[in-house]
């Protein structure tokens, strides 16, 4: 295999399976936290033994996330260490706070995991809030750190090297508020439904405790306002994608030739070989409605982009409408939720709804994933925008391959043992929570 | 234009940073090699032990090892990029090991029912304790060695022979000894008032010494051919001695503690050995980073980003500091 694309596979792989964990350590602390607080404010103990509960299911995936973060920290240099040399001086400023508000987060949910009865109730509570808070704080920090690649900015080049280095303008750079934004939206919307899918599962296969009708009602509270409040989180990104990376733009939405009045196309397969797309449903003024919220706004194709310069166009248009598919899906489903529990009718009464959670509790992952790929293949050929090549930025040690199966096979290994681990732990466990 | 004094002081930084990982996670390292050495009418006693000890504090002490490298490659780019490169094999082990051995200590921690396999997750835990040590000391003492160059040649030359040599063996077992005394001495004082447990883990920290100081004497012996420049640092230069005599007197100091069952003074005869030696290395081939080339001077950033991160420390230290404090006061004031 290109060693190339063994690194790049490698890279995406790792950040593949390490951002479910990551997402994970944003969104499960401040479901243990929501428990806790429920059971100190109504004394019901089936909180309390939520609490325990998915603080046992955080602990066991906040760990993976950690050891395969410290993967991640080191293959940014093992894979890419010309990118590194050259980002490092400009955007390790966001990797340092990332540092320490993981730091944060470790020595919190230590204390939240194991000081039950060490310290103080009203102690343990702010633990976990501390955990939450520096949860969301450091996946902000590694995100604006991925924006920067997208939109680099706090730098000069002069003669090949980064002169004029403006820490502060790379950290804020032109991506940084919605890449953040939609990320963090992002992690609460795949928690919640995940652990809400889980727990209307268990709801349509069992008896309707008190237990899982609890889970599911905090794991909604934190996934559906979310879930509803991403579609806007999303203009604001495409609004942004097509004035900051329009060739990024015009990949997602397979737009061959600059057009004005662009039309949206939903589905379809795009052949960049002869510049068509096959099976789309087209929406007339669509796309520049969306980009520029004007109807005849003229949105810029891939012809302002040289032939070589253009980023996979199927895979990350095909990524996009997978990740706004299943985004639309949640926010609907999200809108019927908030509506019956308007109506002060409970969830868990309809069983047609519980299907239609336990069907998305996969979706805000499978969103992630098809998102990231968006904006990592849509940034191909560069590593910087604009700045450095991806294939310019790789090792030069021969036969990546290696490395890359090694790691392939230890996630593989790892997914396994995780998803086993859980199902033994805690979906098995007997549901003899406290009925309170 | 990079800034020698800020940059030194990073530099200094980030050796406190690997000093802290080397007492704190390192330790965590040595317990897993005591996990797996359990022995005796009390075996399942001092691995249980070993894991409550661990347990609370893994995670936290492993973030002083990614804190050490995101400050390098912010400060120290050029040095970053040469490491990575080099010792691209040495360290993807490394990693492996790191994988195995957190999610497996997890998974055993969580998976309640003691069967066999919770078993199996405490030999991947135990296995991954001692291999990590060994390759991790192997790439730090390929640094020492001045032969991390940039790649020429063969893929042996480019790849390989600047980590595999008798030194880096050498310092690969001195590392993985070393976690492991410092994991026996503090496990001296965890196990409180049960004195069979005690003296179990005081034997074992007395033989781990005498097996830590002949490594470091080998070692040392080998520097000659191996990593002139850190021999002669090491040998002839005017804080030699001084260096040679405090680390002498930490390791008198911590054996003839553990002889007086003053547990809590060999911890920190321990720590205080261990950190001479680290410091040892520091100094001897300072101001080189990535021997023959590359200095704090030479690959350090651009002064605007080190001042920055300087900032960035202090405010991520102002946080970091009292949390630690309060952890440790939490679960180890009682130890």
């Amino acid at each position: 295999m290109h060693d190339l694309l063994a690194a790049r596979g490698q890279m995406a792989m790792s950040l593949g399976f390490h951002i479910i964990f990551a997402v994970v350590g944003i969104g499960m602390p401040v479901l243990m936290v929501l428990a806790e607080w429920r059971w100190r404010r109504t004394g019901e103990s089936v909180y309390l033994e939520l609490a325990r509960r998915w603080a046992r299911g955080t602990a066991i995936l906040f760990a993976v996330g950690a050891v395969s973060g410290t993967v991640l920290s080191f293959e940014l240099g093992l894979l890419w260490p010309r990118f590194m040399a050259f980002a490092g001086p400009v955007i390790g400023m966001p990797f340092s706070l990332e540092g320490f508000a993981f730091f944060t987060e470790a020595i919190f949910l230590g204390i939240y995991l194991y000081g039950w009865e060490r310290v103080s109730r009203r102690a343990h509570l702010l633990a976990g809030v501390a955990v939450a808070v520096s949860g969301v704080a450091s996946g902000i920090f590694v995100v604006m750190a991925n924006a920067w690649m997208n939109t680099p900015a706090g730098f000069r080049m002069a003669a090949g090297r980064v002169v004029s280095v403006d820490p502060l303008a790379a950290l804020f750079n032109p991506a940084a508020f919605q890449q953040t934004l939609h990320m963090t939206l992002a992690a609460f919307v795949a928690t919640g439904f995940a652990v809400a899918g889980i727990h209307a599962a268990l709801l349509l296969r069992g008896p309707a405790t008190p237990f899982h009708r609890a889970a599911l009602g905090l794991a909604l509270l934190v996934g559906v306002p979310a879930a509803i409040l991403q579609p806007l989180s999303g203009d604001i990104s495409a609004r942004a994608v097509a004035r900051q990376q329009p060739a990024k733009l015009a990949a997602l939405e397979a737009l061959f030739t600059t057009t004005t009045g662009a039309p949206l196309t939903i589905g379809g397969l795009p052949d960049a070989a002869d510049g068509t797309m096959r099976f789309g449903l087209r929406i007339p003024y669509g796309l520049s409605l969306l980009a520029f919220h004007d109807p005849a706004a003229r949105v810029a194709g891939l012809d302002q982009v040289p032939r070589a310069d253009w980023p996979p166009v199927a895979i990350v248009h095909l990524a996009f409408q997978a990740m706004v598919g299943l985004g639309t899906f949640l926010a609907l489903l999200s809108l019927v939720i908030a509506w019956r529990t308007w109506r002060r009718r409970p969830i868990a009464g309809s069983r047609g709804l519980l299907r239609a959670i336990a069907i998305a509790g996969p979706c805000g992952f499978l969103a992630i994933e098809a998102g990231w790929t968006v904006t990592e293949v849509g940034r191909q050929p560069w590593i910087i925008t604009g700045i450095l090549r991806t294939r310019d930025a790789v090792t030069p040690m021969p036969g990546i391959a290696v490395p890359f199966a090694l790691f392939t096979l230890l996630y593989i290994g790892l997914a396994a043992a995780v998803v086993w681990l859980l199902y033994r732990q805690i979906v098995r466990m007997p549901a003899a929570a406290p009925h309170g | 234009m990079a800034d020698p004094t800020l940059a030194v002081v990073l530099a200094g930084v980030i050796m406190v940073a690997l000093n802290a990982y080397a007492l704190l996670g390192g330790a965590d390292f040595g317990g897993g090699v005591w996990d797996l050495l359990a022995s005796g009418p009390r075996r399942q006693r001092q691995r249980d032990l070993i894991a409550h000890a661990i347990a609370p504090i893994w995670e936290a002490n492993h973030v002083w090892l990614i804190l050490a490298v995101v400050l390098l490659f912010t400060c120290f780019p050029a040095a970053f990029a040469r490491i990575a490169i080099v010792l691209h094999i040495p360290l993807s082990l490394v990693l492996v090991g790191i994988v195995l051995r957190g999610s497996a200590f997890t998974f055993r921690s969580y998976d309640s029912r003691r069967d066999a396999v919770q078993r199996r997750w405490g030999a991947v835990f135990s296995g991954a304790s001692i291999i990590t040590p060994l390759l991790l000391g192997t790439a730090v003492g390929a640094l020492a060695t001045g032969r991390v160059r940039a790649p020429a040649g063969s893929f042996a030359a480019g790849f390989i022979r600047p980590w595999l040599a008798p030194f880096t063996i050498a310092t690969g077992v001195l590392a993985l000894a070393l976690f492991a005394f410092l994991a026996a001495v503090y496990l001296t004082v965890e196990a409180g008032d049960d004195r069979e447990l005690a003296d179990d883990f005081r034997r074992r920290a007395i033989g781990a010494a005498i097996a830590a100081m002949i490594v470091a004497g080998g070692t040392l012996l080998v520097a000659r051919r191996g990593a002139p420049m850190m021999h002669a640092g090491l040998t002839s230069s005017r804080w030699a001695l001084p260096l040679h005599a405090g680390a002498t007197l930490a390791a008198v100091g911590t054996l003839g503690a553990l002889a007086l069952r003053r547990f809590r003074l060999a911890r920190i005869g321990a720590a205080g050995f261990v950190s001479l030696v680290i410091w040892g290395w520091a100094v001897a081939q300072f101001p080189l980073i990535v021997p023959p080339d590359l200095s704090v001077l030479n690959a350090a950033a651009p002064a605007t980003t080190l001042r920055f991160i300087a900032l960035g420390l202090v405010a991520g230290a102002a946080v970091l500091l009292p949390s630690l404090v309060y952890l440790f006061r939490i679960f180890k004031a009682s130890a």
